[in-house]
């Protein structure tokens, strides 16, 4: 393999279209008769149906055809993992139906979809339908809903209860090590909703061709492929092999557009209906409505340590937040994503989790940037720094005093957790390391304790963050409870010029794999980028694939393209071999050529293709062509992990937060594109930090979505961050053949504890002792810890 | 139904618009001009950033029937003759967009801030986009980007 690319920061291929206006996003895609649908959703968060009357709306101008529950009502839309009570019981999985009919359980939740000539005229026609709504009690949190007497969101879910479970060591175990701790640290918080806000509102186009009996349906999705299945088996019962996703270009996602949504199926079943194509694009307040969240727990959790501070326990109760219904992958985001991370980067050698997971008159929280991984890291960053504090020790002391010591993968074997999981590789040691160095910790101390007299407070808050991504091995996740496959594909079709077309299972909704995959495929074959070109979207030029989520693209899509490579060198060295008349043996390929060894006879990289498809002097028995198709199914999850800190400067008058330097240390394996990677983090890093001090979902208690709009929710801003300052350690992943570990969510998972914690610590050097303030860190909400 | 004439990246329409479409959905739907988009209903994310008249406006926060007599550039009018505008090229320099949604906006906004200042302070700039918001990049490499440009095209007048 040539490293002319890999290693380099390559300016991305994809940007042209983007800078240019010339990107093609969904919305922009216009279809000969293209009609427009409008949803008509619920203003309550719990409510009856007594009637729906559309009659008026229907003879309304331009008004093609309205659909309501009863239409669709045999159609239901399937959760992706199953998940069992801790008796063994299969989890609750009540009906989510493609339009309510008898009830509605969120704001948003949809009636009716009105399809008109225009959009204006379809949200007219949907103004004019009268629904008789009879008003019941809800609730929102999920500590609240399992309580006996709280409103049933399912009547056949008793306490709205989807399932319990718990992991880790057994918990009279636990009890022990906790009851023998010199001190125990205890915390009770909670990880807020929020909502994903990536900047392309969801917008799809359902279409039906007639003469072929082809369904196409254009779609803001992370995985076209896993849509189709979805909807095809599991909702419509259409056959897959008449029907046709594609994810054109998609303006982020963040875990948001990875589910299949009710709106995806009611688009292709109204193209059928009407037999014409059917253009929905939300708004962003429905987004609001309807994007699944993340996060939302309720958490108890206490961490017990010996008297030198090596922690000797970890015990958490947690509640989780899952909706009125079942996304796609909701059930794993608490379970599998979040409780085997509750290792850290420690040694703690007891834990358990008790977790619920409850239904409540909400959006649907599935998977966010992280998905459970940002929930562990929270809970156990945040009880590091506050048990330094209440030990008055050092928190980066207390880190290195508790770290698992460093091992390769290779030499010394991989880290077996408490909580399921083997870790790869690491050296953990080595990114606090590198950011106390970076930060000038003595400095700073010194900095703090002068601040501590003026009326700004300093504060740093340290966050060492392990994740686990390459999401990931099927047999592992199948007996998990996981209903599909998590491998990736990737085909390699060498041209007959010796042009290169890769079709990869991964979806680029901004993480650039136009690029970094063409980086990998011409350092691979020996040839210039521009021969290369990435192919992806389209379920009907891509075999198959699983979508790009949880930092998977280039750890497991990578991989899968990785083995075609080397499919095509094995081939072309048999061709190779034939042509120059010697063994195969003798063939070694490297820069682009097929050389005997040893010699300087040599045939190009263009040569064996155009030979491959023109098979004149062949060998025998072997077969035309030049393309290959491979499918990667990961060993292991990957695991990168790093080191965050964040210094802040309190306002002492105000509870006005600012974030003066943050400083982020990651190790995500071997980098291919450093440009690609940084940005990845510095993306994940304001998320994070978003989550820590700004943003946040609020319900009232009648279910009302209080802030739904970029007027009330909290979005980051450019005038909120100070340049970020990122290192990084590259430790490769001895699992896979690129060695990489995935970088999509660190910069999400590590950043927001390392803020909270710089708040808290601020306020402990102004003397104010407090143990924790509600996320978002407002400057409402600090004022009150100090007043 | 009202008649207006536009003038758009250098060409002149003459159209039918009813009187509530927002400016931003008679560029795309009507123009056919999708590189300007729609991130929010409540002018907030500055995805549909313009020029009017040879300063910045959010185009959802406008109707149509209200640029009647207006000159109007978007973003694929920014590289008339095919050549890119410097901040087109900064942002590609620098990896200032990831997933694209709202770089035509970004673009916008900073081709107007750096017309009103050729020299902006890291501050400026960051305020100067307080109206854009980018969910993907984390906003470090678009101030880097418009920096970059800044730099390039400090002395040139715009
Ligand atoms: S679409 Fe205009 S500001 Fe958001
Ligand atoms: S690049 Fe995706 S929103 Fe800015």
């Amino acid at each position: 393999m040539s490293n002319k690319f890999i290693g380099k920061s390559i300016k991305r291929i994809e940007d042209k279209r983007f800078t240019t206006g010339k990107g093609r996003y969904t919305d922009d895609i216009v279809l000969p008769g293209m009609t427009h649908a409008y949803m008509l959703r619920s203003p309550y968060a719990h409510a009856r149906i007594n009637r729906i009357d559309t009659s008026e709306a229907e003879t309304m101008e331009g008004v093609v055809a309205i659909i309501t529950g009863e239409e669709v009502s045999h159609y239901s839309v399937p959760c992706g993992w199953q998940v069992n009570f801790k008796n063994g019981d299969t989890m609750k999985e009540p009906p989510h139906p493609l339009l309510v009919k008898d009830k509605v359980r969120h704001v948003g939740d949809a009636v009716a979809m009105v399809i008109a000539e225009t959009r204006e005229q379809a949200q007219d026609a949907a103004e004019a339908i009268i629904v008789d709504y009879e008003v019941l009690p809800a609730v929102v949190n999920a500590a609240e809903a399992v309580k006996d007497g709280a409103p049933l969101v399912h009547d056949d879910v008793p306490n709205n209860i989807c399932f319990d479970w718990e992991i880790g060591n057994p918990k009279a175990e636990v009890d022990e090590a906790m009851d023998g701790a010199h001190h125990i640290t205890s915390l009770e918080f909670v990880n807020q909703r929020l909502s994903p806000n990536a900047m392309e509102p969801r917008s799809y186009i359902g279409h039906y061709d007639s003469v072929y009996d082809k369904y196409t349906l254009y779609t803001s999705t992370q995985n076209p492929h896993l849509i189709r299945l979805l909807m095809c088996a599991f909702v419509l019962g259409l056959p897959e092999h008449k029907v046709r996703v594609v994810g054109p270009d998609v303006g982020g996602g963040f875990g948001s557009k990875i589910y299949h949504y009710t709106e995806e199926a009611l688009v292709t079943v109204a193209a059928k209906k009407i037999n014409r194509p059917v253009k929905w694009t939300e708004t962003r307040s429905e987004a609001f409505q309807t994007d699944a969240h993340g996060r939302d727990h309720v958490t108890h959790a206490e961490m017990g340590f010996d008297a030198a501070g090596k922690i000797v326990g970890l015990r958490i109760k947690t509640f989780a937040n899952l909706g009125a219904y079942l996304s796609t992958f909701s059930t794993a985001v608490p379970t599998y994503l979040h409780g085997t991370l509750l290792q850290g980067l420690y040694t703690t050698p007891k834990i358990h989790l008790d977790m619920t997971c409850a239904f409540t008159h909400t959006t649907a929280v599935d998977a966010y940037r992280g998905a459970g991984r940002p929930e562990a890291t929270y809970l156990l960053e945040r009880l590091m720094d506050l048990a330094a504090h209440e030990m008055d020790m050092d928190p980066a002391e207390l880190r290195l005093k508790n770290f698992i010591p460093p091992f390769d993968g290779v030499e010394q074997p991989g880290y077996q957790t408490n909580v399921a999981l083997q870790y790869d590789s690491g050296n953990y040691h080595g990114v606090l390391e590198r950011g106390l160095q970076m930060l000038g910790y003595e400095d700073f101390r010194k900095a703090q304790q002068e601040a501590a007299q003026t009326g700004k407070l300093l504060g740093v808050g340290f966050s060492t963050y392990i994740e686990a991504c390459g999401i990931a091995p099927s047999a592992v996740v199948g007996s998990l409870g996981a209903r599909a496959g998590l491998y990736e594909v990737g085909q390699v079709r060498v041209q007959p010029t010796g042009k290169v077309s890769v079709f990869t299972g991964a979806h680029s909704h901004g993480q650039g794999h136009e690029t970094t995959f063409a980086q990998v495929v011409a350092d691979r074959l020996g040839i210039p980028m521009e021969d290369v070109d990435i192919i992806h979207g389209d379920s009907d030029t891509v075999a198959f694939g699983m979508g790009t989520y949880g930092s998977r693209s280039l750890a497991v899509g990578g991989s899968a393209i990785m083995k075609s490579l080397d499919k095509i060198i094995e081939k072309g060295a048999k061709i190779a071999a034939h042509k120059l008349e010697c063994s195969e043996e003798d063939i070694v390929f490297a820069d682009g050529k097929f050389t005997v060894t040893g010699t300087d006879r040599s045939l190009g990289f263009g040569d064996i293709a155009l030979t491959a498809y023109v098979p004149h002097v062949y060998p025998q028995n072997l077969e035309p062509g030049l393309d290959f198709s491979s499918f990667y199914d990961p060993k292991n999850f990957t695991y990168p992990y790093g080191c965050h800190i964040c210094v802040v400067e309190v306002d002492k008058e105000t509870g006005e937060t600012k974030v003066k330097r943050f400083i982020a240390v990651d190790d995500v394996g071997t980098v291919i594109n450093p440009m690609i990677v940084d940005g990845q983090i510095h993306g994940g890093l304001a998320q994070g930090i978003g989550q820590a001090l700004m943003e946040g979902v609020e319900y009232d208690e009648t279910g009302q979505l209080i802030n739904g709009s970029y007027m009330d929710y909290t979005m980051p801003r450019a005038d909120d961050f100070p340049m970020f300052e990122l290192d990084r350690q590259e430790t490769p992943c001895p699992h896979n053949p690129l060695g990489v570990k995935g970088a999509g969510e660190a910069g999400c998972i590590g950043s927001t504890p390392a803020a909270v914690n710089a708040v808290i610590d601020a306020l402990w050097s102004g003397g104010f002792k407090v143990k924790d303030i509600k996320m978002p860190l407002t400057s409402e909400r600090v004022w009150r810890a100090m007043n | 139904m009202s008649t207006i004439t536009v003038t758009v990246n250098g060409k002149s329409y003459t159209k039918e618009v009813e009187g509530r479409t927002l400016l931003v959905h008679f560029l795309r739907d009507t123009l056919g001009l999708t590189g300007t988009h729609v991130g929010c209903d409540t002018s907030s994310c500055g995805a549909c950033t313009i020029h009017l008249d040879g300063r910045a406006v959010k185009s959802c926060s406008m109707l149509a029937a209200q640029a009647d007599g207006s000159i109007l550039t978007t973003i694929e009018g920014l590289a008339p003759g095919g050549e890119l505008h410097p901040l087109q090229v900064a942002f590609n320099d620098e990896h200032g967009l990831q997933c694209g949604f709202c770089t035509p906006g970004m673009i916008m906004t900073a081709a107007d801030l750096l017309s009103q200042n050729p020299n902006p302070t890291e501050r400026e700039i960051r305020e100067g986009l307080e109206g854009n918001i980018c969910r993907c990049t984390g906003y470090h490499n678009i101030v880097r980007a418009i920096q970059l440009a800044a730099e390039r095209t400090a002395g040139v007048p715009a």
